[in-house]
């Protein structure tokens, strides 16, 4: 009852509601300063220790006595991060390509309507359900060649088949691509299928009434607007391309040797097993510049794109 | 187009047979991996060595899989994997339980109480689904030992809840976008405050995101070998690590059978799930990679 309600009451009952109100406006930013602090410290904080204990002499234990630049000149001086930094670029380019062409392909295949493509999509995808640590296991088992898929075809009378190139430093980092693409070529024609539905039908008809053949549809009109897909998918293969650990300790261990070394490892092995933070650090960051190398770009156009489109 | 194909019947039936064959030959190599692992796990040891990777088992045995789980050795111990199981599981359903309600409440302050800076907010936390882990983890490795949680399990769950936070926002941001404003004007003009609009409006349609979201980092950080690998001590070794260490023991006979099904146990809860809710699997990874 209003009229009941002493003046000091209503007073303080306005003064809670407005504290209540003050906690009303605060506590969205109170819910999310927890997470942001959390960023600011285990993300950007860390790549700021990281990127000081590259700057020191740090081995064993991470010290801070500055030594500048050094671990950076040690690196690029060093041959096995050279074979680390090759093997990336051979190892991510043929696992993007090859992603994109069969990814492609089974969309495309699978976009003629086709009966059971739910079943067949499942299968397609579901490595990408796997643990890479699993794949690794597994491709090491096939790809051996005492009883592998070598022994196989040989025990099918092709006795001078070879395919031993998980053993052959010169071939391992091509078992790399192997798994590696089984397990993400499913998931890029995922992205490619949901860009082929996402094409108006009534592209695809006015073509075929002018006449345009099959193929000549499919260069002219459906790839083309596939473009921001391809895009995506290129940055995302790369990404999971710099990332890639699990699948060399699983499949090959880095080896023959350190023929199949790629920067994850580099950094691991230097960092964790030979006692070379330093080192280590400096390698981690240059896997950052890589991955920022792409995501800028990246980012960039699609920034832009949105302010046009 | 396929009405423009049925035309020319002949030549269309030649391309339909085509293209179910190149489909199936596909599905085929995709398969393989999956079934000679099944099928060596459940192999005896004689039939392996005889070779065939593709010959049935001459008799079906289980003991490969029993040895796997709780007999077979992993570096020094000789446990099989069922205590790494459970350690998995001992980190991911903290884990993934804490960064997914985090990430719930993130996306719901920064779609439906907008403040200044909030985009700024999400720009910062969106970066840690792109950041290389190498980066973070010598400095992780430091400030576990100073927490007092190295080796542990709570180590690796802080650690999965920290770089899962900037994946779980992502998704439930994205969803709680397109749920309208006027539901939230409407009810703060009912007197309903900052938690009664969250769990009364958002979280009773957030269903299918929270099954995504979930799906997601379950398999995240099932699959996880890099932090299990860097943090955890002898009694804290997710799957992963226990699967990878039992296939480099290099002592005794090399039990390809045991391997292989150490590999499956693994490998189950993750393909369980993704073959009961693939659906949200798929949009998972779609949202979480196309736009992350």
């Amino acid at each position: 009852m209003p009229s009941n309600v002493s003046a000091p009451a209503s007073r303080e009952r306005r003064h809670r509601r407005s504290l209540a109100g003050h906690i009303e406006r605060v506590l969205p930013r109170l819910v999310v300063a927890p997470s942001l602090a959390v960023a600011l410290f285990f993300v950007y904080g860390y790549m700021l220790w990281t990127f000081l204990l590259s700057m020191t002499n740090s081995r064993m234990l991470p010290q801070y006595d500055f030594v500048g630049f050094e671990q950076y000149a040690r690196l690029f001086a060093n041959e096995r991060w050279h074979v680390a930094a090759t093997n990336l670029v051979v190892f991510g380019g043929l696992f993007i390509v090859s992603c994109l062409v069969i990814g492609l392909l089974l969309a495309i295949l699978l976009d003629q309507r086709i009966r059971q493509e739910g079943a067949l999509r499942t299968v397609y995808l579901y490595p990408m359900a796997l643990s890479l640590i699993v794949t690794g296991v597994v491709w090491r088992w096939l790809l051996n060649p005492g009883l592998g898929i070598q022994a196989m075809v040989r025990g099918w009378g092709f006795e001078d088949f070879t395919f031993n190139w998980l053993v052959d430093s010169d071939m391992a980092i091509y078992t790399l691509v192997i798994a590696a693409v089984w397990q993400a070529s499913g998931f890029v024609m995922a992205l490619f299928l949901a860009g082929l539905r996402s094409i108006d039908d009534s592209l695809f008809q006015a073509a075929a009434l002018d006449g345009a053949s099959l193929p000549r549809i499919y260069t002219r009109i459906v790839l083309p607007s596939l473009r921001p897909v391809v895009f995506s998918s290129v940055m995302i293969l790369a990404h999971i391309a710099i990332k890639s650990f699990d699948l060399v300790m699983a499949l090959t261990g880095g080896g023959p040797g350190y023929a199949t070394d790629l920067p994850a490892t580099f950094m691991y092995a230097h960092t964790f097993t030979r006692g070379q933070i330093g080192l280590g650090s400096a390698s981690a960051i240059m896997m950052l510049c890589g991955v920022l190398a792409i995501l800028v770009p990246y980012l960039y156009s699609e920034l832009r794109g949105q302010r046009h489109g | 187009m396929a009405n423009m194909v049925r035309r020319h019947t002949t030549s269309a039936r030649l391309w339909r047979a085509g293209l179910y064959t190149l489909l199936i030959v596909a599905a085929l190599v995709y398969l393989l991996p999956l079934v000679v692992m099944l099928l060596t796990s459940l192999k005896p040891l004689d039939d392996i060595r005889a070779g065939g990777l593709l010959s049935l088992p001459s008799t079906i045995s289980f003991e490969a899989w029993s040895k796997a789980w709780g007999a077979a050795c992993t570096g020094m111990r000789c446990n099989g994997m069922s205590g790494y199981f459970l350690n998995s599981i001992a980190i991911v359903v903290p884990a993934v339980a804490i960064s997914s309600f985090v990430g719930a409440l993130n996306g719901y302050v920064l779609t439906k109480w907008r403040f200044r800076g909030a985009n700024l907010c999400f720009a910062l936390l969106l970066f840690g689904c792109f950041v290389p882990f190498q980066v973070v983890l010598m400095p992780m490795a430091r400030t576990l030992g100073w927490l007092g949680l190295a080796s542990s399990t709570s180590g690796l769950v802080l650690v999965h809840v920290v770089y899962g936070i900037a994946f779980t926002t992502l998704f439930f941001r994205n969803y709680y976008v397109s749920i309208p404003d006027e539901m939230i004007a409407a009810a703060k003009l009912d007197g309903a405050g900052f938690w009664r609009i969250f769990w009364r409006i958002l979280l009773p349609v957030s269903g299918p995101i929270i099954t995504v979201t979930v799906i997601w980092q379950f398999t995240q950080i099932w699959n996880d070998f890099l932090f299990g690998v860097s943090f955890a001590g002898f009694d804290s070794q997710p799957v992963t690590v226990a699967l990878n260490n039992m296939v480099n023991t290099s002592t005794g006979v090399k039990e390809y059978n045991v391997d292989m099904a150490a590999a499956m146990i693994a490998a189950l809860p993750t393909l369980v799930v993704y073959v009961l809710a693939g659906k949200y699997f798929v949009r998972g990874l779609t949202a979480g990679s196309v736009k992350g």
